[in-house]
């Protein structure tokens, strides 16, 4: 058990996967500046990568494995990640509406998310076992969400600030996201 | 408007070059350049990736239904992406397992797939070319720039390939002090933002 919550801490903070890792980086310029789309992005991030993470690692260890196929990794990966999509998303349409109403417009963004595609290889990098797999794939999916929300807010204060023109939108963003990278940065050492 | 070959080359050095102008493909921008080394590496076999998928899908794009054309595209693109992995493997392994993860993920850079949706997928075969290998040098030079600068002031070395050092502040000035937060995670971000200042300064929109 112990473990495991030292996976979950090391996922979410030490190696957060946008501040440290620097992986789906554009929607988190692209769906930051208004807090409701970057809690939408989140949810649909966690939702999609939980269930990347579980059947990337299946068809890698069950298929790709005994097929001594490794080398196919990234097309195989790709294309579970793109179909997965397209199911959630025809799934949802039909039975959740509601959830697929708050999802809508970003879950076919997901597919090229470095973020979900990222988290699936370094998951299969790290040799973890199906339980860990799946322990880790939603740690690093909360962390890609806490940090997105966390920057949503600071994002918006920003709007009301004076920003010197060159520095304007992603710069300023960008400049910001750097310290707030900066303070997940204190979480190293802890594990 | 008639299109040139020499314009659709040029355009991605300077007037779209990407991530300054067009804000994409950060993650690699942000995540390799911690060497001017890396930089040309990531940007080199982001080009090559991308000639091949531009060429690829603009001699397909009559075949290709438009319903499924993002999914043909993401195929293509992540065949080449495949060869590049094994070709890195092959001859520049030190440089494969620096950059790690970052090669599989070109497969999800959006510059790779947004030159296929925008451009290969409308134009002719030498047009598109072009366009990828402008984008793709224009790339390279920008991840270049940015490693030069972090590497020069975090680390006082300069890298340009096959891990020689060009220059070595540390052993010139003994007094030098690397300013290693540039190096750093946090530096990644702020060190981006900053360039991206200058390109707004620089620029007319």
């Amino acid at each position: 058990m112990g473990d495991y919550i030292v996976l979950i801490i090391s996922c979410i903070f030490v190696n957060n996967i946008l501040l440290a890792q620097f992986l789906g980086n554009c929607p988190f310029l692209g769906t930051s500046k208004k807090m409701e789309t970057a809690v939408g992005m989140a949810m649909a991030v966690i939702f999609v990568l939980v269930m990347a993470g579980a059947i990337t690692w299946l068809v890698f260890t069950f298929l790709l494995v005994p097929l001594d196929l490794t080398y196919m990794r990234t097309i195989a990966f790709i294309l579970v990640i793109a179909a997965l999509v397209q199911f959630v998303e025809m799934f949802l349409k039909k039975s959740i509406p509601a959830l697929y109403a708050g999802l809508g417009i970003f879950l076919p963004l997901i597919t090229t998310n470095c973020a979900v595609l990222g988290a699936c290889v370094v998951i299969i990098d790290k040799e973890y076992n199906f339980m860990q797999a799946l322990v880790a794939s939603f740690a690093y999916a909360a962390g890609f969400g806490l940090a997105l929300v966390l920057f949503a807010g600071v994002r918006e204060r920003i709007l009301l600030a004076r920003v010197p023109r060159p520095l304007q939108d992603t710069s300023i963003a960008l400049v910001t996201a750097g310290i707030l990278s900066l303070t997940f940065y204190a979480f190293r050492g802890m594990v | 408007m008639a299109k040139s070959i020499s314009h659709e080359f040029v355009k991605g050095l300077w007037q779209e070059i990407p991530p300054f102008r067009l804000v994409l493909g950060l993650c690699p921008t942000l995540g390799v350049t911690t060497k001017m080394e890396y930089g040309i590496g990531m940007g080199l076999a982001t080009t090559f990736v991308l000639v091949g998928s531009n060429v690829l899908v603009s001699m397909l794009r009559n075949v290709i239904p438009s319903k499924v054309r993002i999914a043909c595209y993401i195929v293509i693109i992540a065949t080449f992406v495949t060869v590049v992995e094994l070709l890195m493997q092959a001859f520049t392994y030190n440089l494969f397992l620096t950059l790690g993860i970052f090669i599989p993920l070109i497969v999800v850079n959006c510059i790779v797939l947004g030159r296929a949706e925008a451009f290969a997928s409308k134009n002719g075969v030498a047009l598109s070319t072009a366009d990828g290998l402008g984008i793709g040098i224009g790339y390279t030079l920008a991840l270049a720039t940015l490693g030069a600068f972090r590497e020069i002031l975090g680390a006082g070395t300069l890298t340009v390939w096959g891990g020689q050092k060009v220059l070595d502040l540390v052993a010139t000035f003994p007094d030098f002090q690397p300013f290693k937060f540039v190096v750093q995670a946090p530096g990644a971000f702020v060190c981006l933002g900053l360039m991206l200042c200058l390109m707004n300064m620089t620029g007319k929109k």
